[in-house]
C-alpha cells in the first residue's frame, strides 16, 4: 500500500516528515520498543543487574510465579482495589458531573473544588492521608466518632487498609469529571426534546438519551482508569509500603520491591511482562463488551 | 467534538437545557456544598495542622482551628531537612522538563498533523498504542541502560525522554494542529516558505495555548513525580520535594505537624499554578479525552 513520493515537492515532504518525526523515532526505539524488547528477553533469564551476560532460563521464571505467594498475593490486592473502586468510583464521578452540569449558580467554583483533588495528587497529599487515617490524630476517626463509631486503626490493620485506600481513591474521583462535563454538553438538545414529546418522563429520558450518548464517554473514562488503577504505587509506597501484612503489596510494588530490593532483574521483567499482558487482555476485554453496551450515533444513523 | 473551555466553563443548564424548581435548587446547593466541603477538609486539616504549635497537633479531642498561629513547623522543616534545595531542584526539573515536552511533542506533532509520508499513520498509531504500555515493562531495561551509561544520580534519566516526544503530549500538540486551518500556512508555502518555516514562524506562534497546556501537565508530572528519582537519585542534595518529602517520612514519620508543613509546601505551587491555569488545563483533557 506505501506508494513511494513520485514528485520532488512530495520527496522533500517527506524527508521533513522524517526529521520532524526524528524525536519520536528515536525516543521510541530507545525508551520504549527497546527496553520492551529487552525486558521480554530479560524475563526468561535470571539476570540481578551485574556486567555479566543474562543467563537464559527458559519458563523457569513464570512456573517459579504461579508458587510464588507474594505474586498472587499482589495479583489479588490489584484486582480488589480495582473491583472496589472502579464501579464505584465511575458511579460517583459521573454522577457528580451530572450534577455540576445544572444550571445553579456558583457553579464554577464548584467544578474547581471537585476536580482539584484529582489535580493535586503525589507524595505530599499521600502522606497527608497518612495522618487523616490516623488512629488517635486523624480526622476521619474524629468525624466517624460523632457517629458513635469507635476508632479503627486504618493502616494498620489488614482489614480496613483496602477501605482506606478505596475512600482515598474516591477522593480523586472528579478525574472524569471534565472529560464527562464534555460529553454531557455534547448531547443536542432535540434529542431531550423528542423524548419528552414522546411522553418520556425524567428517568426514562435519563436512561434512554442521556446513558447512551454518554456510553462513549463512560467507555473511555472506564479504559483509562482501568490501566490506572493497575499500576497504582506512590500512594502505597509512601503510606503503607505494601504493608500491613501485604494487605496493600499492589502489583507495582511488588515489580519495584522485586527489582530494586531483592535485585532479581529478570525474575521482575517476567513479572512486569505479566501485568502488562493482564491489562492488555482486560482492555481487549472491554473493547470486546463495548459493542454490547457503548452506543455510537453515527453508526446506528448508517445502519438504519 | 471538540469543546471549548469557553463552553465547559460557563455552560448553564443540565443537559436538558430545562431550569431546576427551588426545592429542587436548594437540594443541589445543600448535595454539592457537602460534597465540597467534604473534599476540602484534608486540605484545610494540613494547613491547620501545620501552622498549630506542637501540643494542639496531639490533643485529644482534635482541636480544628489553632488557638494561636506559628510558624515554627515550617521554621523546622528548613532546619532538619534541605527544603529549599529541594524545592530548588523541583523548579528545575519542571523548567527542563517543560522546555523537553515542548520542543519534542510539537516537533513529532508537527510531523503527524501537517507532513504527509509512508508509514506516517502505522508510526501514529504505534504511537498511540505505546500510550498504553505500563512504565513497569520498560522500567528494568531503561534502569540498566542509564546506570551502565554511569547516570545514577543525575537527572539525565529522568529528563531525557522528555525530549523524545512523550506520546501523550504528541497527541495532544497534534489535536492542536489539525484545528489550525490549513489554508494559513498554503499562502506561506506558496511563497516559498519551507516546512521549518512554516513550524516556527507560523504554527508555533499559534500554538501557544497548547504549548502552555503541554506546559503546565509536564510541571504537573515533575512536581508530583516518585517513581524517577526514587530509580535514579541518591544524593539527599538532588532530591526534588517528592522525593524530599519521601525520605524526611520515614525520618519524621509521626511528627505530623513538620509532615503538614512540609507537604503544605509542596502543594502550594501546585495549587497556585491549577488556579491560575484552570482552563489551559481543562482544555488539554478535553482535547485528548474526547474525540471523534
Amino acid at each position: 500500500m506505501i506508494a513511494l513520493p513520485k514528485t520532488p515537492r512530495a520527496r522533500r515532504e517527506a524527508l521533513e516528515g522524517y526529521i520532524f518525526l526524528l524525536p519520536w523515532l528515536l525516543g521510541f526505539l530507545l525508551f520504549t520498543a527497546g527496553p520492551l524488547l529487552a525486558s521480554f528477553y530479560l524475563g526468561f533469564t535470571s539476570y540481578r543487574g551485574d556486567r555479566s551476560w543474562p543467563d537464559w532460563i527458559g519458563f523457569a521464571n513464570f512456573t517459579k510465579l504461579f508458587q510464588d505467594e507474594l505474586f498472587w498475593q499482589s495479583l489479588k490486592v490489584t484486582v480488589i482495589y480495582a473491583v472496589g473502586f472502579l464501579p464505584p468510583g465511575m458511579a460517583l464521578g459521573f454522577s457528580i458531573a451530572l450534577l455540576m452540569n445544572q444550571r445553579v449558580k456558583g457553579v464554577s467554583i464548584f467544578r474547581t473544588i471537585y476536580y482539584l483533588p484529582s489535580v493535586i495528587t503525589g507524595v505530599a497529599v499521600a502522606v497527608l492521608w497518612g495522618f487523616v487515617f490516623h488512629k488517635e490524630f486523624g480526622i476521619l476517626n474524629s468525624v466517624l466518632e460523632w457517629f458513635g463509631v469507635t476508632p479503627i486503626s486504618w493502616l494498620f490493620n489488614s482489614r480496613w487498609v483496602m477501605v482506606a485506600f478505596i475512600i482515598m481513591g474516591l477522593w480523586g474521583v472528579g478525574d472524569g469529571m471534565i472529560i464527562y462535563l464534555a460529553g454531557l454538553q455534547g448531547i443536542p438538545t432535540e434529542l431531550y426534546e423528542a423524548a419528552s414529546i414522546d411522553g418520556a418522563r425524567r428517568m426514562r429520558r435519563f436512561w434512554n438519551v442521556t446513558i447512551p450518548m454518554m456510553s462513549p464517554t463512560l467507555f473511555f473514562v472506564l479504559v483509562t482508569a482501568l490501566i490506572k488503577t493497575f499500576q497504582i504505587f506512590t500512594t502505597a509506597y509512601i503510606m503503607t509500603r505494601g504493608g500491613p501484612n501485604y494487605a496493600t503489596y499492589f502489583f507495582s510494588v511488588n515489580i519495584y520491591n522485586t527489582t530494586f530490593v531483592s535485585l532479581r532483574f529478570g525474575y521482575a521483567s517476567a513479572l512486569a511482562w505479566l501485568l502488562f499482558v493482564l491489562i492488555f487482555l482486560l482492555t481487549l476485554l472491554l473493547f470486546r463488551s463495548a459493542k454490547f453496551w457503548v452506543f455510537y450515533a453515527g453508526e446506528k444513523e448508517e445502519a438504519a | 467534538m471538540t469543546v471549548g473551555t469557553e463552553q465547559i466553563a460557563q455552560t448553564s443548564g443540565d443537559g436538558e437545557g430545562r431550569k431546576l424548581g427551588t426545592a429542587e435548587t436548594i437540594v443541589t446547593y445543600i448535595v454539592i456544598l457537602a460534597g465540597a466541603v467534604g473534599l476540602m477538609f484534608p486540605f484545610a486539616w494540613m494547613l491547620s495542622t501545620s501552622l498549630k504549635p506542637l501540643d494542639e497537633v496531639y490533643s485529644y479531642p482534635i482541636i480544628w482551628i489553632p488557638s494561636q498561629i506559628v510558624f515554627e513547623n515550617y521554621i523546622e522543616v528548613f532546619k532538619k531537612v534541605p527544603f529549599a534545595r529541594y524545592l530548588w531542584n523541583s523548579f528545575v526539573l519542571s523548567v527542563l522538563g517543560i522546555i523537553g515536552n515542548m520542543a519534542g511533542s510539537s516537533l513529532a506533532a508537527f510531523s503527524f498533523a501537517r507532513l504527509r509520508y509512508p508509514g506516517r499513520s502505522f508510526f501514529f498509531i504505534m504511537m498511540l498504542s505505546t500510550m498504553m504500555v505500563p512504565i513497569w515493562v520498560t522500567m528494568v531495561p531503561t534502569f540498566v541502560m542509564f546506570s551502565r551509561l554511569g547516570w545514577l544520580d543525575t537527572y539525565l534519566p529522568i529528563l531525557l525522554p522528555a525530549y523524545f516526544a512523550v506520546p501523550f503530549f504528541t497527541f495532544l500538540m497534534r489535536q492542536f494542529f489539525l484545528s489550525v486551518p490549513v489554508e494559513i500556512e498554503d499562502s506561506a508555502r506558496i511563497d516559498g516558505c519551507s516546512s521549518f518555516g512554516v513550524f516556527f514562524r507560523i504554527l508555533m506562534p499559534l500554538s501557544v495555548p497548547a504549548l502552555a497546556t503541554v506546559a503546565i501537565f509536564s510541571f504537573f508530572f515533575y512536581w508530583n513525580d516518585l517513581l524517577g528519582p526514587l530509580i535514579y537519585l541518591r544524593s539527599q542534595l538532588k532530591f526534588p520535594v517528592a522525593m524530599g518529602i519521601a525520605s524526611f517520612q520515614t525520618e519524621q514519620y509521626a511528627n505530623f505537624a513538620l509532615m503538614m508543613a512540609a507537604a503544605t509546601m509542596a502543594v502550594a505551587p501546585m495549587l497556585v499554578v491549577f488556579f491560575f491555569t484552570q482552563r489551559l488545563f481543562i482544555q488539554g483533557v478535553v482535547i485528548t479525552g474526547v474525540k471523534g
